[in-house]
């Protein structure tokens, strides 16, 4: 059986048939609404202006701008500081000892340390500014190890800078000063100013004189253009600025099979090679004749 | 002559810039229905030579929302409540502006009432420098003696139909011929002023800007008619739902346009008050089951009629089919008789191809062809509306003609007469007399 009041209810629902015409409000804001800029506008312009603006708010209070600041540096603090990333402890290869010392003293921090404190190039081009030091290589080991490992530079001469007396290694670069030239005496010396700059010259001299090596006291670069070799008994030989090694060849192969050397000269003067000099002692000092004589001459 | 060219020209200037935004819509207030298509133009500044382009300008646009419903307030073509119409007229824009997904500002309207009436009108000048100019084309529109069509009524088209340069016809452009006198013939269409107010004043509440307005019978005959039949002569018969378009094509211009106010909408109320049903009812019963020819199988197709009386003999009538063409086939006779009246006096027995084509909702009557044949002459043929890219399935039948037609206008119109400039003997007096009294005073 049919309810009576069934009827009257759906009546109520459907009162007459819709109207399909939006109304001119609807009209004209559907109208708005397909309009490309306002479109975009309320798609765009809005959200982002309402982010920009409630930025914007919150950060306008110091307060909450050092909270926010404090907040990011402690969590900043708690990453860095967890054991994974921690430097426990340093370890240094190839270096002698005081060049060791020198290195752990470079350490910025104190370890135990987190290894986000640790710049590895900088400090690595700070280890690198060590005269004694040719290269590093820094990386972190697992376990927590700062591992260093050095290259130092070999000395292979020693240069005579006025009152000092400098370690070079065999390119030129200052390893060390020195006190005492008898600190090191199996290094050749050199001497004169600018001479560091030419080191690797130097050392193709000082085998070409293999010969008379037991006779060599030094080299002096002169007058910033050319070498000197000083032989003891105050002997010099003066070589010139162009092919050194050569004219030097020559000097000891005139040694070699007329004792060159071994007679009264002051000086070989070989600047001019197509003038070859050579400067006796002065004679008639007495001093020298007895020793002449001394000397069985 | 000068008062219409001013807003008929401002129209033409809104429809270039509606072309140059893109984006425009057509409106076909009809009686029956009120449809609504937005065009998109691709390309509007590509002209060619002779000013089309492929598919004769139609490739330029397409449709990228159409919306149709059903109308209110419009009675024989014309606006007969001012507030239903707008509001269908919303609706419509509503869901056409949806389906496109853009908004419209400009539309061009049509419809098929306000008792279009047509002049043929003839000017002469003599040319002074032999050869045609554009001013003198416009002399010789401006010469054109415009008949007095009365007050309250206004010019909807002024087509230059054909010009003539000395005894030489049949010029379509005279524009660099040589000769010594040019005369022009126009076809001027007229309607009244009110009907078209009210059109215009429903688009307005809209929000929308009238980018144009055309003659519904017009548009239908651009539209179904192929491009021979309008070379050749044909007339356009454009049945919609309160009033029945008629226009005269040939050599592709509308020489005579005219309607009867009557349609299927007349029909649909015979039957229902000869079933004793509601409108929509009787509507329903026309489209499925109508005709206009009984055949002896209709004696036997009985059409439950129906009612929502609750009385059960009444809610429960049956017809036979025979009986509903009894119905319908005299008023269908009416309006064709009355078609075939003014095809008379218009004259259109004279042209040498009498074809005849019949469109718009009404005319998808089965066996209309037949009928129309035996009342009209025995060129009769159904259209259907060119096709345009875009257009929905459901927008492409007979009662679209006018749409469509009202696309193709858009996208290319015919020239008119007001897009000559106005000879300068034809500007108003006054001006020229304030001027030369400017001069007198200052100087």
């Amino acid at each position: 059986m049919q309810s009576l009041r069934a009827d009257r209810r759906d009546r109520s629902e459907r009162p007459g048939p819709r109207d399909p015409a939006p109304s001119r409000l609807a009209y004209r804001a559907e109208r708005l609404w397909l309009t490309p800029g306002f479109r975009r506008m309320v798609r765009l312009g809005l959200p982002s202006f309402l982010i920009l603006a409630a930025t914007v708010g919150y950060l306008g209070d110091s307060g909450r701008r050092d909270a926010l600041q404090a907040k990011l540096v402690d969590l900043r603090l708690s990453v860095e500081n967890r054991p994974e990333f921690m430097i426990e402890l340093m370890a240094v290869d190839g270096a002698s000892e005081p060049v060791a010392r020198a290195v752990r003293s470079m350490l910025p921090v104190t370890l135990p340390a987190s290894s986000f404190r640790i710049d590895l190039p900088a400090m690595r081009a700070a280890i690198e500014q060590i005269d004694a030091v040719a290269s590093a290589e820094l990386f972190v080991r697992k376990g927590g190890i700062l591992q260093v490992t050095i290259t130092e530079r070999v000395p292979a001469i020693l240069w005579r800078n006025g009152a000092a007396l400098e370690m070079l290694d065999a390119t030129g670069n200052r390893v060390a000063t020195l006190l005492d030239r008898s600190a090191r005496p199996d290094l050749p010396v050199i001497a004169g100013e600018g001479a560091d700059e030419h080191v690797p010259e130097a050392l193709t001299l000082i085998r070409t004189a293999r010969p008379i090596l037991g006779r060599l006291r030094g080299l002096v670069w002169m007058g910033e253009r050319r070498w000197d070799l000083v032989l003891d008994r105050d002997q010099r030989i003066m070589l010139p600025e162009i092919d050194p090694v050569p004219a030097l060849q020559r000097v000891i192969a005139l040694d070699q099979a007329e004792d060159l050397l071994g007679r009264d000269l002051v000086a070989v003067d070989m600047r001019n090679e197509a003038r070859p000099t050579l400067r006796l002692k002065p004679a008639g000092d007495g001093q020298d004749e007895i020793q002449a004589k001394v000397d069985g001459q | 002559m000068t008062d219409f060219y001013q807003s008929q020209r401002a129209m033409r200037n809104m429809r270039q810039a509606a072309l140059q935004r893109g984006v425009i819509a057509v409106l076909d207030v009809g009686t029956s229905k009120i449809a609504c298509l937005v065009l998109r133009f691709d390309s509007p500044d590509d002209p060619r030579e002779d000013g089309l382009g492929s598919l004769a300008g139609q490739s330029r646009f397409r449709v990228i929302g159409a919306a149709t419903t059903r109308s209110r307030g419009v009675k024989f073509g014309e606006i007969h409540s001012m507030g239903e119409t707008e509001r269908a007229i919303r609706t419509a824009v509503q869901a056409a502006q949806k389906m496109a997904q853009t908004r419209v500002d400009h539309v061009i309207a049509c419809f098929a009432g306000a008792q279009p009436r047509s002049y043929g009108l003839a000017g002469l000048v003599d040319l002074a420098d032999g050869q045609v100019s554009e001013s003198d084309v416009a002399r010789a529109l401006a010469a054109c003696d415009i008949p007095d069509f009365g007050a309250g009524r206004e010019v909807l088209h002024a087509h230059p139909v054909n010009f003539a340069i000395d005894h030489r016809s049949g010029f379509g452009d005279p524009r660099g011929h040589v000769g010594n006198q040019l005369s022009v013939d126009m076809h001027l269409l007229t309607i009244d002023t009110p009907a078209v107010q009210n059109l215009l004043y429903c688009i307005r509440r809209c929000d929308l800007e009238i980018a144009g307005i055309a003659s519904s019978s017009y548009l239908a005959g651009l539209a179904s008619l192929v491009e021979d039949e309008q070379e050749l002569g044909a007339a356009c018969i454009d049945m919609g739902g309160g009033a029945t378009g008629l226009s005269i094509f040939i050599k592709k211009h509308m020489i005579f346009a005219e309607s009867v106010r009557l349609g299927g909408d007349h029909v649909t109320s015979d039957i229902s008050k000869g079933l004793q049903v509601p409108m929509a009812t009787a509507e329903r019963i026309k489209t499925i089951h109508g005709g206009v020819h009984a055949t002896g199988m209709d004696d036997r197709e009985m059409i439950e009629v129906g009612g929502d009386s609750g009385d059960w003999d009444k809610d429960r009538r049956r017809i036979s089919r025979t009986e509903l063409i009894g119905i319908m086939r005299p008023r269908v006779e009416e309006i064709l008789e009355e078609v075939r009246a003014i095809l008379d006096a218009a004259g259109f027995d004279q042209l040498r191809s009498q074809q005849i084509v019949l469109t718009g909702g009404a005319s998808q009557i089965p066996g209309l062809d037949m009928m129309a044949a035996r009342i009209l002459g025995q060129n009769v043929r159904l259209g259907r509306p060119l096709r345009v890219q875009g257009l929905p399935q459901a927008a492409t039948g007979a009662a679209f003609s006018a749409a469509v037609g009202l696309c193709l206008f858009a996208a290319h119109p015919q020239d008119e007469c007001w897009d000559f400039a106005i000879p300068a003997e034809r500007y108003p007096a006054r001006s020229l007399r304030r001027a030369v009294k400017w001069f007198k005073d200052n100087w």
